[in-house]
Order: C-alpha cells, then structure tokens, then sequence
C-alpha cells in the first residue's frame, strides 16, 4: 500500500475568495455587508438630504412641549396642560390595558370555544364552527366597526335614563346603566380614606389598594405555605390535616378585614347634567375594542386549542377512560397538560398579533399609543420622522418582550424529553 | 418568475420618479397635470360622487389653478389626503397644493414648513346640539360629552376654550367626520363640534335639519385656505393669485357668463388689467396672458363657486358672512391686480 | 339414543328484532349527536337558544329587506308602506346602486371589463402553482374562471377584440393545463406584467421594456455563464439594471412611435374597492414570495453575518404593526428615498405590504424547510450539488410545496389587511368607500347594509381559500406519509 501524500495546502489566490468553499462564504458575507451598509448610508443620506431641503431637525425635543389635547381614556391624571411624552405614555397605557384585556379573555374564550367544537353536542359544536370561520374569514376592522356601530346605535343615551318615566332603566339593583357612550357602574368608596402613596409625576396609588394587594398575595403565600406544611405531614404520617377552612380564612379574612376598615361601600352611579356621576364610567370605546379583540382573536385561538386537543393521540384519551377517569378530568390532567405544548408557540404569536391589532383602536375612537403619538401629536406637531421612528421602538420593544416572556413561559411548560 | 415582477416593480417605480420639486411651475407644466390634495370626502367641499368625479369649493380653487397653468380645469389629479397625511402629501411633494380646508395657523406656517397662499374660506368653529338638549350657549355645556375629530386644530381650541372657561368636558375622539356623524346621531355625544361650515354640512345631510341647532358661540378663527411648500414662491405666487383673480373678479362683476363680453368690450381697465386686455401680468408669474380668465371660466368667480356649491341655494345653505366682499361687509379683500 | 324431554325446539331462525328506540333512526341520531351527557344537553339548548335569538332579532329585518329604492328615507317609507309603521328592514338598495363603486372603485365604467378580465386571468397564472396537485380542480377552476368571467366581460360590454383575446387566453390555458400544465408557469410569468398593463393601461412598450431588460439579463446570464456562474449574475443584473436605467425609456418611446399600441390609461387614484383590495393583496404576496424565500435561506444559513441581517429584518417587521408600515409608506418613504423622488401612493403601500409579507413569508418557509426530512439535504449533499444546485433542485420545490398551505394563509391574512389603508386615504371597500356613500344625502346614515355586502364578500374568498389551503393540507400530508 502506497502512502497518500499529506495533504498541502494550496498557496492563496485571489481567486479562492470566489472559488474555495472555505473563503467563499466570507467573501458573501463582506458583499452582503458592504451592500447592506451601502443600502443604510443611502437611506440615511436620503432622509438627511430631504430633512435639510425641508429645513426640518431631528429632535425629540417636541416630546417635552405642552400637548394641547384631550384624551377621552386616561389610567393617569392627564390635562391638555401635559406634555406630548405624557400623552404617548397615557397612550401606551391604554395600548397596554386593551391588549392584556384582550389576552386575557381571547385565551378564555378560544380554549372555552376550542373545547366546545369538539362537544358532542353536534348542534353546538357547528355553531362554534360557524362562530370561528366567520370572525376569522372577515377583517378585524369590520369587526371594530360593527361592533362600535352596534354600541352607538343599540344602547341609549343618557338621556333615556332621565325623567319619571324613563325610556331606559338601570339594571342590578340600580347600580349599573348601559349606554351608548360608557357603562356607568358602581364605584368604590371609602369612609375612612387612608390617603394616597404619591410615585411622582402625579401618578398616586391609594393606600387602601396597597393594603389590598399585600393581603391577598400574604394570603395566597400563607395557604402556600400551609398546604406545603401540609403535604409533608401527609408524606411523614400518611395522614393529611384538613385544612380548607384555614387556607379560606387566611384568604378572605384579611380582607374581610381590611374592607370593614376602610368602611370600603359601592357608590352607584347616578345621572348628573348630560352624564353619569359618581360612580365609574367604562368607555364603550374600550368594551368595543376589547370585544372585538377578543371575539377576532379567540376564533383564531380556539382553532389552535382544537388543533392541539387533536393532535394528542386518541390513545391518551383512551388510557386515560381506561384508567377510569371521567371526561372533565381526563381533559383537564391529561389532555390538556399535553396539548399545551402544541398550543404555546401559536399562542404566542396571536397575543403578539392582538397586541399589533390593537393599533386599529382609533376606528373605535380609542385613544391608544397609535392613536396618540402616532396620531394628533404626530399632526399637532408634523415630526413623522421622529413620531414613527418612536413609535415603532415602542411596538418593537413590546413585540420582543412579551415574546420573550412567552418564551420563558414555554420553556417551562414543554415535555421535558429523557 | 417571481422575481420577475419584483424586479419589474423596482423598475417601474424607478421610471414613474419623477423630477425634483424645486420649480413647481415646470415640474406641473411637465406633467401636464396639477396635483391636487383634497379631503377625502366633506360634502360641499370636495367629495367624490357615485362616478368618482370630485365635486366642491376646494374642487373648484384646483381646477381654477390647473386652467391657469395649464390652460384645462380637468387636468387635475385629486389626492385624497386625511387629517394626518394632508402637510406630509404636501411636502414630500406628493401634491403640489393642499386645498383640503386647512386652517391658517401660526406654526403650520413656520414649523411645518408650509405657505399659505390666502384665504379662501373665513370659518370658525362651533358646535352643534340637537334642539331638544335644550342648550342654547356652549357654556351651558359643562359636563357634555363632546365629539372632535383627532388631529384638526379644533381640538386644540375644544380644549383650550373650555379650559378657559372653566368647563368639563368628555372628548369623544373620532377618526372621520362621517363617524362623527354617526356617533352625533345616535347621541352618543351631546353636541359635536368643528368648523362651522363642517357642521352646515353635516346638519344639511340629516333626515331632520330642523330638530339641530348650531350654538351661537364662534370659539376659534379660522381661516381656511390653500397652502404651498415653503420656498417656492413663484408657486406660491401663481395660486395666490389665482385665489385673488377668482376674488376680484367677484368684486369687478366679471362672472364665467359675462367674461368673453368683457373681454371684448369692457373699458374698466382694472378689469381688463385683470384679463389681460391690456396689461399682461400673466408673465410676471411665468404664465400667458389669459391665464386669469381662464381660471375665473374653469368654474366662474368666488361667489359663482361659493353659490354654487355651499352657498344658500345649495342643501348647505351657508351664507355669505365673513365670506362676503370688503364693500359688502365681509373679508374677502383681493390685492389689486396692478 | 331415545326421545328427547325437550318439549320444545325452534328449527327455523327467529327474524332479528329491530333496534331499541334509542339505538335507532332519528332517535339514535338525536340521542348521540344532541344529548348524549348531561353537559352536552346543556349545550344544545344553549345552540338552540342562540340560534331562535339571532332568527328572532335579525329575520324580520332581512325578510323586509328593500331592493329598489334611491335613497334612504325612500327604503324607509317601503318598509312602512308595505310592513307597517316602526317595521324594520334591510336597505339593500344601497347595494343595488353603488356595488360598482364597492367593487371597482373610482375605475372608470366603461373599462370595468379589463379590471373583470385580469382578475378572470389570474386564475389561469395561478393554476399551475396553486392547483398542481390535482388535474379534476385545475378543469373545474379553469372552466369556471373563464366562463364567468367572458359571461361577465361581456355583460360589461367589453369589445370585441378584448373578448377575443380573453378566449384565445382561456381556451389556450384549458388546453395546456389538460396537456402540459407545466408550461402554464410561462404565463404565470407574464401575468404579472399583463396585468399590470391591463388595470392601469398606457403603452404596451413599458411593460414589454421590462420584459426585455429580464431578456437581457437571460442573454447575458446565458454567454457569460460558460466562464463563470457567479460573474454571469453580476453581469446578468447589471445588464438588466443599466438597460433599464439608460435605455428603457429611450427604446420604448421609439417602438411606441413605431408601432403605437395602447389603451387607455387609468391612474391609480380611480383604484378604489375590492379592486384595490385584491391588486395590494396580490401584488404584495407575489412580490414577496420571492424576498421570503431569500429571507428564509438567509435565515437558515450557516453564515453568521446574514443570518443576523435576515433575523433582525424579519423581527423588526414581525413586531410592528402593519399600519406603522403604512404610515411609513404614506408619510416616511418620500425621507428614504433621493430628494425629489416621488411615486404613486398605492405602488409605496404595495412596497410596505410586500416588505411586510415577506417577513411572514420567511417564517412559513423557514417551517417548510425545516419541516423537509434532513435526508433530503444529505442526498443533495451526496450527489456533490452546489448550495444552489441543491436548493433549486431538491430543497426548495419540495419545501414550498409544503408551504402552500401556509402561504395561503399569510395571503388570507395579508387579503383582510388591505383595509387598513383607509387610514392612508386609499378607498378600501369597508370604510372609506362606505363614507364616501354615506357622504350622499340619499345614504346618510346607512351602516349595516354596507358592511355585511362587504363582509361577506370578504368571508366569501378568505373562507374559500382557507378551505382550499386546508384540502391541500391534507393532500399534502398523504403524500408524505
């Protein structure tokens, strides 16, 4: 047998950028680069040359000037006295309250609907069918429309609720009355208000609510905490404590007593000159959005929740009835658990597509971060340039943080495989 | 084959780029066509009817200019420009006039980078109630919710004026006139407010004009009128004047019926400076002679436009107001033609 | 053995008993479908419930529903007249009046057979693509694209020679598609340039320039080839690009002086409706099929630099909302581009949608190549295939082909989306055509009628779609097993 000669590397040539496998790819990649750059340099000389021509800056100093307009929807104190960064802020809290909304009751109603397509009940589950081909078949727009439409021209005015023989009259109890304008229901009221926790920048957080918030997590934390206990006295002694009436009270309890402190009472509302007074407003604007998020995006959901129930082999139902399980409980410790994980990954990607749909708040004279910055302190102001490009970041940042947690959530739900 | 009509697209964009914009004139004359930024559907003012074909005030001002320049009130391009894409259309020189009832302000001027070429419409803003709110002065409103379109100026005045005056409101932020209607109608707001020719409009389109009133208080300035990119004033000039030719020929008699007599026979030399008789202005902006004559026949002078499309006569019914000529009261106030 | 004490023995078979009630017919049926737990009782009535709700609140509405009337209060005083004062009723005459506008636009009428006889084209340069799996759909979708689409051509009073020309297209397509479907790819081709052409006519010498210059590009793809491929697509574009650039415009306006072949133009600001609707819809998927699948590759590439640029594009585009896009494109663009440059508001609402789609685009075929069995690359790789060689030949047909699925559906969701250019001033069929009706006193105050006509045709092709994306699903999946 004849030794094969070492291999030697070839001298370099000029031509083994193109030709060797080894180089070719970093040659690509220079190319690409350098016309990536070359396309960003274009552009941005682009936009400098056009800013100079229009005799325009780019500063974000416009964010800092006094905003001038009124925003209808507003989870913090605002006037029209505010700044513009003010504004895009309330902004983006509404953004934030309609989309974590939407999430929310979206998941329930597609998983709710998902479930229910799959009924025996063969009328329901057509219907449901029905339900989800129609709101996914039509645009969200439409549905935003309808539904505001629906809002503006069903429901009455105010003014229905006024006079001794009203045409309208309150429902539960005289405590809350729909209208074409808000749902006016009760608020919360206090007779001995412990005052307000002042976070700067006029945003305040009532002490009571504190309170609140402290009692039931310490709760939730304590019936952890006791049911931990519990387990262990169970694993030593083979006996488990009863211990529902402790994890109750540690619940409530506390906040039973916090409310008889606080002398906590609904306050009804109650027609004042054009408007409802005294109790709490919640504008139409925000239920139609919400709804229409919802409605849209649950179709979408519940079609990916029985997707996943379908793709968990009809086996593990089968072993599931063979172990005696009867059907809720199959579906919930068997099924379920296993069917997430087909669902999670799409799942992300509709609260993601909710979030970005809710940039169509403005046909639902919702006031949100598009609506705002994007919007009237874009026109008041004429920064496109500047508006845009915030805006966008902000999308951006939402985007890559609500898929991250996501993500991380996933991460935790998947099989772990052995 | 795919990247067949990728490519292509690139290319043919790449053909339909037009020229610079720092000469409007030519770059118009090039292209044979005036284009023109409009709303995208005010009745009265410019809206497309069941054809496409626009119809308006502000139509008219475009077509007056597009015959000046270019000798054919049809050669106009309509581009329909909302409330937030109207100054952008404008200065990207989308459009090359923005007659879309913009008003006339301190900052769009300056900031924005805009020239205002006149005033072709004197508004305010307003309010409109229906009748049996029973309200009959914007300060018996307090506590009202209020339907205002987002991004005009009369948002800025809404929350100013009743700051101002002490009074609560409840905005109600809406997108489109027409869905300010909507919302007026059902009552879901209590009054609606915008200029007060928006609102002669939107009452002229009810089924019940009657049972709506609009309140006496005048709460803003606003003049509505053309406007241009700043920098250009040969531009700036020719519509201007166009503005002024349709004004003055209002105030010299000279109507799209009676123009050829004059021509011909009329010995008032303001009027004959005006159409070119004698005197030949056109060519101090860049144009022939006639050019006024033209415009003023496109659609007729100020009052012809005016009455033809929101004055008394029409389901608009606005009157004349600040709109009318100097001598009779009003503001309108042409710049002599010399 | 003796007599038997059985007194008694059956010597004949016994005819079987039919069925208990419950196991069988109507009963059975209603038993398993409509009661069969508690819960599912439940359910039903609840259905039941909904449905006598929706028949309750909405039938008498539809049944009074008036057809022929010019205006709004007119439909009224119908529905008082013949129902009786208060009755509620439907004013489709809105409808009945203004479905053109609704449909085209501002086109202008006398040419709304060429916008009719593209959208009839475009099944035929679909065919090949969408309906490959299975000649039965091909005829079926064939045959009936092209009847009713002469049939509405001619309702529409299209000229002779168009009508013509739309049958020899037809019954050329027909017989390719039943013969060698494969060579209907040629038209799928040209459509995009005849189609272009068609809806906002002019000279036929544009469109012809562009074919030429890809001409070009072949030609010299071709002659240089032979030294060197990677130079010859350098030199292929360069070609194309400077013939574009520098000749293009000369060329077609002598050939036009030459042989002057056009029809009349239409500007795009006449775009308005479901015509608008679909040429976004469509021209942004097919642009954007291509940039997908660059972007796809890129993504999967093993090289770091453009794996990194692909990620950030496609995340950047996937986490902003389209209308942003939009925006740019009606408010930005004009920044980006050299001082001066200025085109048509829908061409820069198709770029954005088309960056955007690609960006969905990619993760779908991303998925199809990730779903390919790693096989496939080996075997590229095993017969000494180039990169390229081996994604044109092996990878890419059978990764897309399991993406149309998914393509369909970004199509579906691209077709809903067009109607946010409303709020660019572009006349979508859901909002800003409806305004510009409601703008005419007839039909102040007009809203739900609009709405379920367009609805409905939107439901009408997204639902066809999907369920047409969901047959090839499992077509698709049968193959693979």
């Amino acid at each position: 047998m004849t030794e094969a000669p070492l291999p030697v590397d070839p001298p370099f040539r000029i031509s083994m950028l193109v030709y060797d496998r080894r180089y070719r790819s970093m040659t690509f990649q220079v190319i690409v680069f350098i016309l990536v750059m070359a396309l960003c340099w274009w552009l941005i000389s682009n936009t400098i040359q056009n800013l100079a021509a229009l005799g325009k800056d780019f500063n974000f100093g416009f964010l800092f000037q006094r905003a001038g307009y009124d925003i209808s929807q507003r989870p913090i104190p605002y006037t029209s006295d505010d700044t513009h960064l003010r504004a895009t802020f309330v902004g983006l809290l509404n953004t934030l309250i309609v989309s974590v909304l939407g999430c929310v009751a979206a998941t329930i109603l597609g998983v709710a609907i998902g479930v229910a397509r799959l009924s025996k009940s063969w009328l329901f589950a057509r219907l449901m069918t029905v339900y989800v081909e129609i709101f996914r078949n039509i645009p969200l727009l439409l549905w935003i429309l309808i539904i505001y439409a629906i809002f503006t021209e069903v429901m009455p005015p105010p003014s229905a609720y006024r006079g001794d023989d009203p045409a309208w009259s309150m429902i539960l109890f005289d405590n809350v009355a729909l209208t074409n304008r808000y749902t006016a229901i009760p608020s919360l009221g206090m007779t001995n208000d412990p005052g307000s926790l002042d976070l700067g920048a006029r945003i305040t957080v009532n002490w009571a609510t504190i309170a609140f918030l402290v009692a039931i997590i310490g709760g939730w934390f304590l019936r952890d905490m006791i049911l931990k206990r519990a387990q262990a006295i169970q694993d030593r002694t083979g006996h488990r404590p009863t211990t529902w009436w402790i994890n109750l009270s540690v619940m409530t309890v506390p906040s039973l007593l916090l409310i008889w402190y606080f002398g906590l009472h609904l306050m009804s509302p109650e027609l004042k000159g054009f408007n409802f007074g005294g109790g709490l407003n919640v504008h139409n604007s925000l239920v139609v959005l919400w709804l229409a998020l919802t409605l849209y995006t649950g179709a979408f959901i519940a079609e990916i929740v029985r997707g996943g129930i379908l793709a968990i082999s009809h086996g593990q139902s089968e072993a599931a009835f063979a172990l005696g399980l009867p059907p809720n409980r199959t579906m919930n410790l068997v099924i379920l658990p296993q069917a997430l994980r087909v669902i999670i990954p799409p799942l992300i990607s509709q609260y993601l597509n909710l979030m970005k749909n809710s940039s169509l708040a403005i046909a639902a004279s919702y006031m949100d971060l598009r609506a705002t910055l994007g919007g009237t302190t874009l026109n008041q102001t004429g920064r496109e340039l500047e508006s845009m490009v915030l805006m966008m970041l902000i999308y951006l940042a939402l985007s890559l943080v609500i898929s991250a947690g996501m993500n991380m959530f996933n991460r935790r739900v998947r099989l772990k495989e052995r | 084959m795919k990247k067949t009509a990728f490519l292509g697209t690139i290319a043919v964009a790449g053909m339909a780029a037009g020229m610079g914009f720092a000469d409007t004139l030519s770059d118009v004359k090039a292209r044979g066509v005036l284009n023109c930024g409009v709303n995208t559907g005010l009745v009265g003012f410019a809206a497309p009817d069941a054809n496409g074909n626009w119809a308006g005030f502000d139509i008219d001002l475009c077509k007056a200019i597009a015959a000046a320049v270019l000798g054919d009130p049809s050669k106009v391009k309509y581009v329909p420009t909302t409330g937030q894409t109207r100054f952008t259309a404008l200065s990207s020189g989308e459009v090359d006039v923005l007659a879309r009832n913009s008003t006339w302000t301190f900052s769009r001027d300056t900031d924005l980078k805009l020239d205002f070429a006149g005033v072709n419409y004197y508004d305010g803003q307003g309010f409109m109630v229906p009748k049996d709110l029973g309200v009959t002065s914007v300060k018996e409103l307090s506590g009202a919710t209020i339907c205002i379109q987002t991004g005009t100026t009369t948002e800025l005045n809404l929350a100013d004026y009743f700051k101002a005056n002490g009074l609560e409101y409840q905005p109600v932020n809406i997108d489109s006139n027409a869905e300010g209607e909507q919302q007026y109608m059902a009552g879901a707001c209590d009054a609606y407010t915008t200029d007060i020719s928006g609102l002669a409009a939107t009452r002229a389109a009810f089924a019940d004009p009657e049972n709506h009133v609009i309140l006496p208080e005048v709460i803003s300035k606003e003049p509505l009128g053309p406007a241009v990119r700043h920098g250009d004033n040969n531009w700036g000039d020719i519509v201007r004047w166009t503005l002024n030719a349709l004004i003055a020929a209002e105030e010299y008699g000279v109507t799209s019926k009676n123009i050829e007599e004059l021509v011909k026979s009329s010995n008032n030399p303001e009027i004959q400076r005006l159409l070119g008789v004698t005197d030949n202005l056109g060519a101090m902006i860049g144009l022939d002679k006639d050019w006024a004559k033209r415009a003023i026949q496109a659609s007729g002078n100020y009052g012809e436009i005016f009455a033809a499309n929101i004055g008394e006569q029409t389901p608009i019914g606005l009157a004349r107001g600040l709109n009318a000529q100097w001598k009779e009261g009003g503001l309108l106030y042409a710049q002599p033609f010399r | 053995m003796g007599k038997t004490s059985a007194a008694f023995v059956r010597e004949t078979m016994l005819p079987p008993e039919p069925p208990p009630m419950r196991e069988r017919g109507v009963v059975k049926w209603l038993h398993e479908n409509l009661f069969p737990t508690p819960v599912s009782t439940v359910l039903t009535v609840l259905g039941v419930l909904i449905i006598w709700f929706l028949v309750d609140h909405f039938y008498a509405w539809f049944a009074h529903s008036v057809w022929n009337a010019s205006s709004l209060p007119e439909c009224r005083e119908i529905i008082a007249a013949t129902w009786g004062e208060g009755a509620s009723g439907a004013c489709f005459a809105v409808i009945r009046e203004r479905w053109n506008q609704y449909v085209f636009g501002f086109y202008p009428p006398d040419l709304y057979w060429r916008a009719t006889m593209t959208f009839g084209m475009l099944f035929v340069a679909l065919a090949p693509i969408l309906f490959s799996e299975s000649r039965e759909i091909r005829r079926i979708v064939l045959v009936v694209a092209s009847v009713l689409t002469l049939l509405s051509m001619m309702e529409l009073n299209a000229p002779g020679v168009w009508m013509g020309f739309a049958v020899l297209v037809f019954l050329g397509a027909l017989t390719l598609a039943e013969r060698r479907a494969g060579w209907l790819l040629i038209f799928s081709a040209l459509y995009p340039l005849l189609g272009v052409w068609l809806l906002w006519g002019g000279s036929v010498w544009g469109p012809a320039m562009v074919l030429a210059g890809f001409g070009l590009g072949w030609l010299a793809f071709v002659l240089v080839g032979r030294i060197s491929p990677v130079l010859a697509a350098a030199v292929a574009i360069l070609a194309a690009l400077l013939f574009w650039t520098l000749l293009a415009r000369e060329v077609a306006q002598f050939a036009g002086w030459l042989l002057p072949l056009s029809i009349r133009a239409v500007a795009s600001d006449q775009f308005g409706g479901f015509l608008l609707s679909i040429t976004i819809g469509v021209a942004g998927i097919a642009l954007s099929l291509p940039l997908g699948i660059v972007l796809a590759l890129a993504r999967r590439s093993d090289m770091f630099l453009v794996t990194s640029l692909a990620v950030i594009f496609i995340e950047f585009i996937r986490g902003v909302p389209l209308i942003t896009l939009l925006f740019v494109a009606s408010l930005l663009l004009n920044y980006f581009l050299p001082p001066g440059t200025n085109f048509d508001i829908i061409l820069r609402v198709i770029i954005m949608v088309t960056l955007f789609a690609a960006a969905y685009m990619a993760e779908v075929i991303r998925g199809g190549l990730a779903a390919l069995p790693r096989g496939q690359y080996e075997a590229a790789d095993s017969l000494g295939l180039d990169y390229w060689k081996a994604q044109r030949l092996i990878i890419l047909p059978q990764a897309l082909k399991i993406s149309i699925p998914g393509i369909v559906s970004t199509f579906i969701g691209m077709f809903k989306d067009t109607t946010l250019v409303t709020f660019v001033g572009l006349y979508e069929p859901l909002k800003s055509i409806s305004d510009a009706v409601r703008n005419n006193i007839a039909w102040k105050g007009i809203y739900w009628e609009p709405f379920i006509f367009s609805g409905a045709i939107f439901f009408i092709i997204c639902f066809s779609m999907s369920r047409y994306s969901m047959y090839l699903e499992r077509r698709l999946q049968r193959d693979h097993r």
